[in-house]
């Protein structure tokens, strides 16, 4: 067992853990934070994508103790007060989740997108760019849609007025 | 209660259950644990088909944190059954198909790479994984046969002893003789071989479940990601032997997807429900996508080959199809039906077709099951149609367009010599509609400045047609069915006024929580808000059939609709006493019972109150409360129909095809929710060029999956597609109260042909199979450039 300590969603947190545990069990079986998922175990889908030190990571390819002393930010964290965060409104807006097993990955990676690249993005940037992340439902027709416009969503104010 | 506060039918309303998902707060199989769980971990065959010799389970058993290794012959001991195909299908001689027998843990024998052979079970997944490393178990290794093609060969190894040459069953249907006479009139004949290629599902939620035991009740509850659990209980009851019905609760919590592949009562459900009772403690698994790859029940894989009868003119006169379907190397719960009953029914696609005549051989194979996925025979039978339609067209120097117009159907009610009857449609308008927003006649000049950049241009059509809202009971009783498929439903309305819906079928991604609500909201004129949907538990609801074939709008919506009925007819009743009047005088709208011609009446709320309190009506004839249950079987199937229109361009250098442009114009009857509709057809559609451009699943020539990861598995992604243009034409489906057809499957019905035909047209020939890699594209792209050079 290895001793990890960790700051997730703003939370400091620690734990003995077996040294081959996955950062994703990590949160699941030991935060309980489920909202973070498994889809494939080739480091494929994006169904597990979390932000560590505020770069989009695949949390499946981390071992939790690799994680030791990051900050990590998992889709339970991206509205803290309650309000939905703008990314998150706009996939409920555009459809753009049906099961919803992909969508905490898509939130994830379209926040780290929009960190990336800024809030203007166009449909093929954003097609580009969710490479790494699998959808069986939507065919992505929403997803690019919500993408779009979360990200027009969380420009500053200012720019948003201009 | 003020009307615009309801949502009405037709309104692209945002849904319910999206809060949860976007918030992580989804509540998934894996996602739940139970005090005290401990961890399953499956050994599989690494073998085709080998027979097991033994099983030395001593050294596992005494690895740590282990708390039972358990095999096929404990299964056997406890006496429990095997796994069921529930659809009986007779060969043309008459005789029943004859399957195997399918233990949840093999017992002597493995047939393919993933089969069962024994359960570990311990504290940690990870400690299960250690212990499963040690059981030894002793294969003899035999002759294996993966390949459809040489299955049912003299020589080729032998599956199962209760199915000589592997073959299940030779049917047919439709009329030999009628056919053969049509093909000697016929001016012209087209021919078509086609390999619809092996699918996997890959729902991204892989399967899981949990099994508990209650000592006290003695009653197991399972949790699972099912598409139809009441289904599930019901045969792990009946047929495996594992608990009477009221001593087992199935629950499927939040589903991610299914596709058909949840739809199925598999071995890893049933073992983790019963190893719960054998060791004592909440039993886990979680499958890993490696696993699933191996054992999810596959989709499609039929071998065919067509002939089309034509006069000089284009008119269809008969069509003779021969199709061998792959089983894989057990009949899974619904295997038989797909290749037969949902497959040869839709051979006449949206043609009058004056004879048909159809064979299908299901071969058993040592791979994966094979079973229902997406559209389930229906996509195999449009894939056939299309096809072969497209290609007569260019062989007789028919536009594509014009060729399909010769033949279709305009007058319903419509009976094809296969079974159908369809009931209505307009295909002609959907085809119009489809070709305007594709600019149709602009397609030359868009081909021409393609061509000026290199590259080869190509427009395909697809005019499908399916049969949902599956199935009025008697009728697929009489055709093999072991259940009816009817859906039930419970309208409880709460004494402040609110109101439940317990419903049979399943939600899985389709939006239930919201579309059943509107239904409800807008007949009862109560905000959306305050009526909740309730499904996927045994003990909720009372019996479902679950959901698949798009059946929940066009069934399980029609039963919630004559609950409704009942519940609107009691409320007039106890309004009437309320308000002094006479029942006959009561009107129900947008949300008020009033009394005809005055201003008396009362709100729904009121009502509901006031059934509860039960003061102001006489209980010895009326009773209290106000809620209602129904079941509904459906008259006939429902008919959706439509036309999808691929553009692409191919760059002869590389290979790769893009897909430029893609028009999807649906009949789906009555729209609830468009918003919800639309997202099923985008999905079906990247489903369907999935299977069209890059999915197949592969064994290599001793039966090993070579396909086991989304690095061999080609699965689309969003930089493979445009975005889609959806437009929709309406005819009311005349056999349910709400006119719906379901919209579920089309896109994964109409595309792969769409995708292929615009292929043949960039490419100028007709040979081509699916999944058109770049490989294959670039193969052809190159012999036509040197073919082109010869000339
Ligand atoms: S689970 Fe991490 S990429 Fe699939
Ligand atoms: S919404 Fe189901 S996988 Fe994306």
């Amino acid at each position: 067992m290895t001793h990890v300590s960790m700051t997730v969603n703003g939370r400091a947190v620690s734990a003995d853990v077996e040294p081959r545990m996955l950062l994703v069990q990590f949160l699941r079986e030991k935060l309980l934070l489920t909202g973070t998922h498994v889809g494939c175990d080739t480091s494929q889908c994006g169904a597990c994508v979390v932000q560590v030190d505020g770069a989009a990571v695949k949390s499946c390819t981390l071992l939790a103790v690799q994680a030791d002393g990051c900050a990590v930010l998992t889709i339970e964290g991206l509205a803290p007060s309650g309000a939905l965060h703008p990314m998150q409104e706009a996939f409920r807006e555009h459809h753009g989740l049906q099961c919803g097993f992909c969508t905490p990955g898509m939130i994830m990676t379209a926040m780290d997108m929009v960190a990336r690249l800024g809030p203007d993005l166009d449909e093929a940037t954003i097609r580009e760019n969710l490479d790494g992340n699998l959808c069986r439902c939507t065919g992505y027709h929403n997803i690019v849609k919500a993408v779009a416009a979360g990200a027009r969503a969380m420009a500053p104010a200012s720019a948003a007025a201009e | 209660m003020n009307a615009s506060t309801v949502t009405p039918i037709g309104a692209p309303v945002r849904r319910k259950e999206d809060k949860r998902f976007i918030t992580g707060k989804g509540r998934y199989t894996d996602d739940l644990s139970r005090p005290g769980q401990a961890h399953a971990y499956f050994l599989r065959s690494p073998y085709a088909h080998a027979r097991i010799r033994t099983i030395d389970t001593a050294a596992a058993a005494e690895m740590p944190g282990v708390v039972g290794v358990l095999t096929g012959r404990d299964l056997a001991q406890d006496g429990l059954g095997g796994l069921i195909c529930g659809w009986m299908i007779n060969s043309k001689d008459g005789s029943p198909m004859r399957a195997g027998a399918h233990p949840a843990l093999a017992v002597d024998t493995v047939r393919y790479v993933g089969d069962h052979v024994a359960v570990v079970i311990a504290e940690t997944l990870n400690l299960a994984k250690d212990a499963a490393a040690a059981l030894a178990v002793e294969y003899e290794v035999l002759p294996a046969v993966p390949d459809l093609a040489v299955a049912q060969a003299q020589g080729a190894a032998q599956i199962h002893e209760a199915a000589p040459n592997n073959t299940v069953f030779e049917w047919e249907l439709g009329d030999r003789a009628a056919v053969e006479a049509a093909f000697a009139q016929a001016a012209h004949v087209t021919e078509i071989d086609i390999v619809n290629n092996r699918l996997a599902p890959n729902p991204m939620e892989p399967r899981a479940a949990i099994g508990e035991y209650d000592a006290g009740d003695e009653a197991y509850t399972l949790w699972t990601t099912s598409q139809n659990p009441h289904v599930a209980r019901l045969v792990l009851s009946a047929f495996v032997g594992l608990a009477p019905e009221n001593k087992l609760r199935v629950i499927a919590p939040d589903v991610g997807g299914g596709f058909g592949s949840k739809i199925f009562i598999y071995a890893e459900e049933t073992v983790c429900a019963w190893a719960a009772k054998k060791v004592g403690r909440p039993v886990k698994w979680t499958c890993e996508r490696g696993e699933a790859f191996l054992c999810d029940a596959h989709g499609r894989d039929h071998v065919t080959k067509g002939r089309l009868a034509l006069d000089a003119q284009g008119k269809i006169l008969g069509f003779q199809v021969k199709t061998i379907a792959n089983m894989g190397a057990y009949l899974s719960t619904f295997a038989s039906c797909v290749p037969t009953y949902l497959y040869a029914t839709l051979l006449s696609g949206q043609y009058a077709i004056p004879a048909i005549y159809c064979e299908v051989d299901a071969v058993y194979t040592n791979t994966a099951p094979v079973d229902a996925y997406r559209g389930a025979g229906r996509p195999e039978a449009t894939f056939l149609v299309e096809r072969i339609v497209d290609k007569a067209a260019r062989e007789l120097g028919i536009d594509p367009a014009e060729m399909r117009r010769r033949n279709f159907i305009t007058a319903f009610p419509h009976q094809t010599p296969v079974i159908m009857c369809y009931d209505a449609g307009d295909y002609a308008a959907s085809l119009d509609k489809a070709l305007e927003m594709a600019d149709y006649a602009g397609f030359p000049a868009r081909r021409a400045e393609a061509e000026r950049r290199g590259k080869l241009r190509g427009i395909g059509l697809s005019n499908y047609i399916e049969a949902c809202g599956i199935a009025p009971s008697a009728a697929v009783g009489s055709l093999g069915a072991g259940v009816g498929l009817w859906e039930s439903a419970e309208v409880r309305v709460n004494p402040t006024g609110n109101v439940e819906v317990l419903t049979g079928s399943h939600s899985h991604g389709q939006g239930h929580e919201t579309t059943f609500a509107q239904l409800v909201s807008a007949r009862l004129g109560i905000p959306i808000d305050q009526v909740t949907v309730i499904h996927g538990d045994t003990d909720k609801v009372q019996f479902g059939m679950g959901t698949y074939g798009s059946r929940s709008g066009a069934v399980g919506m029609s039963a919630i609709v004559k609950a409704l009925d009942k519940v609107e007819a009691k409320a007039k009743k106890i309004a009437a006493h309320i308000l002094e009047a006479s029942e006959g005088d009561i009107e129900f709208k947008d949300g008020r019972f009033s009394v005809a011609g005055t201003d008396r009446g009362l709100a729904f709320a009121e009502v509901a109150l006031n059934a509860y309190v039960a003061h102001k009506f006489p209980t010895s004839e009326i009773e209290p409360g106000l809620k209602e249950g129904a079941f509904y079987d459906p008259t006939n199937f429902t008919f959706p129909a439509g036309c999808h229109v691929c553009e692409l361009e191919v760059d002869p250098e590389t290979g790769t095809t893009e897909i430029v442009n893609w028009i999807a114009v649906d009949d789906f009857g009555t729209v609830i929710n468009p918003m919800i509709v639309e997202g099923q057809v985008h999905g079906g559609i990247a489903q369907g060029v999935g299977q069209a451009l890059m999915e197949r699943v592969a064994y290599d020539g001793e039966g090993q999956l070579v396909t086991g990861s989304y690095m061999d598995y080609q699965m689309p992604r969003a930089e493979d597609f445009p975005a889609f243009k959806v437009g929709m034409t309406e005819t009311r489906c005349p056999s349910n109260p709400l006119g719906m057809k379901g919209c579920g499957e089309a896109g994964a019905i109409a595309a792969p042909p769409a995708v292929i035909n615009a292929l043949a047209d960039a490419l100028g020939t007709q040979d081509i199979s699916m999944p058109a890699t770049p490989a294959k594209v670039w193969a052809i792209a190159q012999a036509r450039v040197t073919r082109q050079a010869a000339e």
